[in-house]
């Protein structure tokens, strides 16, 4: 019979299922953080001056930063130079067609679940995958460009889109944002880059798939989606690693720009390798991601589903300058064995009449430590904005931590602020009841975590929502009996 | 169908069951009476199999198989009902979800299909009328914010879309007014046929006037002290337990 105990060594002892490597022939750099690098990878890209500039003088902030104190666990060492901060398939000359793309590439992509063939790709979803520091493949170019839709790697739209590149970069994530976001601003290597231009709901998802291969590298990528006026994009990234024995580094920003009545869903579905069951490797996950709600009446959504990761550190934010606009945060975290998760939300009203709303699901199991730290700042003219919080933990099992932060500022006597927080455990009741129904323990376990996150997942696009939810059963259930 | 032999339990190392002796007959009514903390809901809890009781002692045979060497789960895919005496709150799951699990877990185990859409929506109605059950409450978080008794009312619809050989009711009287009393007991009585078997655990005769048990037992102090039919029930709402504790301690003490 089972009992509590083994289930949660069962949730404690689960395998990472994406943790193969890939074994490809890769230009790396030599490891080191430095004016050389920065200039390497700008060269490597045939970038304009104006961007080697952005990046030095995103180095240059970086070398005055400090790491923060404030987070809810110990800083990890992080040895910067031993990083090395460019590693990419080798490729025998320029890409035209998928057909060139690497086969053992294809194959990876293809085991992750992410067919980059278009005929095989999921209806409906366009993707652009990044393998370490590149993207390899986007898939539906074509077809989006026909509604004017830009969607393409970082390195393309610098090439092709230098204006529009350079008009919206660092505007939501300033250079000097904060050290990692800094760090990003000198080498990052690639990324995503969206523009829907006005009047237009783009046809389909769209999505980016982040693999990290190359060992000791760190991951600096940057996305950035522009919605003009009137437009509708759905955005959905997915990431795995390789099982590695040391920490990596990912340290990605993402910015959103959402004009006159725009509005922007940003869904992440996060699996980066978590590390072994003591806690040996697994990804930081320190990522910086923001939007803004420049336009009146925009919107901005941000969706997350985090189960991977050794560290996830991340507050997907968002500016409601525009009036009447509004921001959403739905997330839900889960650590199990040593994991730690910071995170949460910063939303600011600015204008007028904004609204937004958060809702947090933490679920902690093994001797994982769970914190939602979030701030909800209300400006003097942000009149009748309103705000609601609702933050809930679960607990499984009694080695596990959870915390909460909530830090409300209001400067505006019309502003409605709720927060509302519970902490739940799986009560051995709650199973035993299940059990007593006939439904055995795994099973009882996966009834109630789906229950408990119904609402953010409800959140994600259809195809995502079912992928999610099995992904939560992986990581939670383990094999009982 | 249902043999219990000698049944010791502790709990938390107390001694709580100390020597159940009961057997259970197809289609029968049985009530189980007694004062305060005499063991009613821990053999309750024994059969169903919670976690934190250990058996120290005894068999419980349930249809030829050995009940205690089954799990929580596989006793309940055998055809055992517990309907708790406090209903645990899930949030988020819906009743029909649950309901839907239960079911075809239950019937996968039989080796039967399991009951998808427009079958198992059709079962659920006709139950739903069977046992009187608001169909409001289909569709809310499994016992989130129900009533006390309309928690009650939802075991009894589980009783009745599970349906099981035997059904355990704990205390199901507990916390119910006349007009839920009635309407619970209707559907255990409407329930009730040749092949089910029921053990009724309650504190007061009152529910006994609704369902009509065939054998009425005492429990003491972790033993079933007496025996007997449905007068027994009536002569202790008149005269209480004490009587019975003293023709006890006669009978030890000579």
């Amino acid at each position: 019979m089972m009992n509590s105990n083994e289930i949660i060594d069962d949730i404690a002892n689960k395998e990472y299922e994406f943790g193969f490597t890939t074994d490809i022939e890769m230009d790396i750099a030599p490891p080191g953080l430095n004016e050389d690098i920065i200039r390497f990878i700008s060269a490597k890209k045939n970038e304009p001056e104006w961007l080697l500039e952005w990046r030095l003088k995103g180095f240059a902030a970086f070398k005055k930063m400090q790491f923060p104190k404030w987070q809810h666990f110990e800083m990890p060492e992080l040895d910067l130079q031993a990083l090395s901060y460019y590693a990419a398939p080798r490729k025998k000359k320029q890409l035209n067609s998928l057909d060139e793309v690497d086969p053992e590439l294809l194959a990876t992509f293809e085991k992750l679940g992410i067919p980059l063939n278009e005929q095989k790709a999921l209806a409906g979803v366009a993707v652009d995958a990044v393998f370490d520091s590149v993207s390899v493949a986007t898939t539906f170019k074509g077809k989006l460009k026909e509604m004017g839709v830009i969607f393409c790697s970082f390195g393309e739209a610098v090439q092709e889109y230098p204006d529009l590149v350079r008009k919206y970069l660092g505007t939501v994530v300033p250079h000097s944002d904060n050290i990692f976001a800094a760090l990003n601003s000198a080498v990052f290597s690639d990324g995503s880059f969206t523009y829907i231009p006005k009047g237009v709901r783009c046809p389909m998802e769209l999505s980016t798939y982040f693999r990290i291969n190359a060992q000791n590298t760190g991951q600096f990528e940057r996305t950035l989606i522009v919605a003009d006026e009137g437009s509708y994009v759905s955005y959905l990234e997915g990431c795995t690693a390789p099982m590695r024995d040391e920490n990596q580094l990912h340290a990605a920003v993402v910015e959103l720009v959402a004009m006159d009545h725009a509005e922007i869903k940003y869904s992440t579905v996060q699996n980066w390798y978590p590390g072994d069951k003591d806690g040996k490797g697994g990804i930081y996950n320190f990522v910086t991601k923001r939007g803004i709600c420049k336009g009146n009446a925009s919107k901005i959504s941000w969706t997350q589903v985090e189960t991977g990761s050794a560290i996830t550190w991340k507050y997907p934010s968002v500016i409601l300058q525009g009036d009447y606009s509004e921001g959403e945060f739905y997330s839900v975290a889960v650590v199990r064995n040593k994991q730690i998760a910071d995170t949460g939300t910063k939303i600011h009203h600015i204008g007028k009449g904004t609204k937004s709303r958060i809702i947090s699901k933490g679920i902690s199991a093994g001797r994982g430590d769970n914190s939602y730290r979030g701030l909800v700042a209300v400006g003097p003219r942000a009149d009748n904005a309103r705000n609601f919080t609702q933050c809930d933990s679960l607990l499984i099992g009694n080695q596990c931590g959870s915390h909460t932060f909530p830090y409300i500022e209001s400067r505006n006597k019309t502003a409605m602020i709720e927060h509302e927080a519970t902490t739940s455990k799986i009560g051995e009741d709650q199973i035993f009841y299940l059990n007593a129904r006939g439904i055995d323990t795994e099973k009882a376990v996966a009834l109630i975590v789906n229950g408990y996150v119904k609402e953010v997942l409800n959140q994600l696009p259809m195809e995502f929502a079912v992928e999610a939810q099995k992904l939560l059963s992986i990581t939670l259930e383990g094999s009982v009996g | 169908m249902l043999t219990i032999k000698n049944l010791h339990a502790e709990v938390e190392g107390k001694q709580i069951l100390k020597g159940i002796n009961l057997e259970i007959g197809k289609g029968e009514m049985h009530a189980i009476m007694g004062p305060n903390g005499s063991g009613k809901s821990s053999l309750a809890s024994v059969l169903a199999g919670r976690e934190n009781y250990t058996v120290t002692e005894g068999e419980v045979w349930f249809n030829g198989k050995n009940l205690l060497d089954m799990s929580p789960e596989d006793r309940a895919r055998e055809g055992v009902f517990l309907a708790f005496q406090y209903p645990v709150e899930i949030p988020g799951v819906s009743n029909l979800n649950f309901l839907k699990t239960a079911l075809n877990e239950i019937r996968t185990y039989k080796g039967l299909p399991a009951l998808e859409g427009r079958e198992f929506l059709k079962l659920t109605k006709e139950k739903q009328q069977l046992v009187d059950f608001n169909a409001n409450l289909m569709n809310r978080s499994l016992n989130e914010g129900f009533s006390g008794g309309e928690k009650k009312r939802n075991e009894i619809f589980q009783l009745a879309m599970l349906d099981p050989q035997l059904a355990i009711l704990d205390e199901t009287d507990s916390g119910l007014d006349i007009d839920a009393l009635r309407i619970v007991s209707n559907g255990v009585n409407k329930l009730r046929d040749a092949e089910k078997s029921f053990v009724v655990i309650t504190h007061y005769q009152r529910l006994l006037e609704y369902i009509v048990p065939d054998f009425v037992h005492v429990l003491y102090n972790g033993r079933i002290i007496k025996t007997g039919t449905k007068e027994l029930a009536l002569e202790l709402e008149e005269r209480g337990y004490d009587w019975l504790k003293e023709e006890l301690h006669l009978k030890e003490s000579v």
